[in-house]
């Protein structure tokens, strides 16, 4: 049943991620993206992480890709014509890349493989609101409120940057 | 359900990211791609984090959901400032610091 689902998600998610980088509309690559990361949520779930996946669809294929569309649609952007013609050489080096990296984590997993656990016994209680919210609320208390200062950084940050223009004072 | 499929799964996604970084000229479809690479190592961290059931994996997740939330507002609004410069997102057209 897992495997079926498994199987599912992955598909899905290598589909939609491989459709988003070959796409020439902006908007529909984005859109991909949500699809994949919807069925990264669904792994999270087989992975008993019910909170994160929760939180995956909230933030990310929530807030983060709605302000992804709203860029796009902000900067009405033409298709390319064309992402995949000019410049052989370096599409034949990206490729090369790509594969090489791609093998080395493929071969580090599969070397190590027999090595790693199957099932913890603790894993039913990882990964619900009660046991993250018991974590972050006691031990991890001061990188949460760092976080708070990080979100207000960001906003302030990103006002400024995307004003039309900067007022100096003299 | 073996752990080194998770594993598997997210090194595919990683590389498609990191192809979707190299070949696109799209500055935002770059960022998309730069979001998928963050999410295959956030599946990584979930994945350890549930097999070794352990919850520190799935805190830093947590963290790095907040840190990819605030760079994506960031680095949107210095697209925004570019293409009102640039008139383009292509960042084969933007080369002002090119030597």
């Amino acid at each position: 049943m897992v495997t079926y689902f498994f199987v599912l998600f992955a598909t899905l998610a290598i589909a939609s991620a491989i459709a988003m980088i070959l796409n020439k509309n902006t908007v529909n690559s984005a859109l991909f993206l949500v699809v994949n990361l919807i069925s990264l949520s669904g792994i999270y779930l087989l992975l008993q992480a019910q909170f994160l996946a929760v939180i995956q669809i909230l933030v990310y294929a929530g807030a983060i890709m709605v302000l992804f569309l709203f860029v796009i649609m902000l900067l009405n952007l033409d298709n390319e014509e064309n992402i995949l013609n000019k410049f052989r050489v370096r599409y034949g080096v990206a490729f090369i890349v790509g594969i090489v990296i791609l093998a080395q984590l493929l071969y580090s997993v599969g070397t190590w493989a027999n090595v790693l656990p199957t099932v913890s016994p603790k894993m039913v209680q990882t990964g619900t609101v009660e046991a993250v919210g018991d974590v972050l609320f006691s031990h991890y208390l001061l990188p949460f409120e760092v976080t708070a200062i990080l979100l207000t950084a960001a906003v302030v940050g990103a006002l400024l940057i995307a004003q039309r223009k900067i007022q100096t004072k003299k | 359900m073996q752990l080194s499929w998770y594993l598997a799964l997210s090194a595919v996604l990683f590389s498609i990211g990191v192809l979707g970084v190299l070949i696109r000229r799209n500055a935002i479809v770059i960022f998309m791609s730069v979001e998928l690479m963050l999410n295959a190592v956030n599946l990584t961290l979930v994945a350890f984090s549930s097999h070794f059931g352990d919850i520190n994996g799935t805190i830093l997740v947590f963290f790095s959901l907040c840190v990819a939330a605030s760079e994506a507002a960031v680095g949107l609004a210095i697209i925004i400032a570019i293409f009102r410069n640039n008139l383009t997102v292509d960042v084969s057209k933007i080369n002002l610091l090119r030597w």
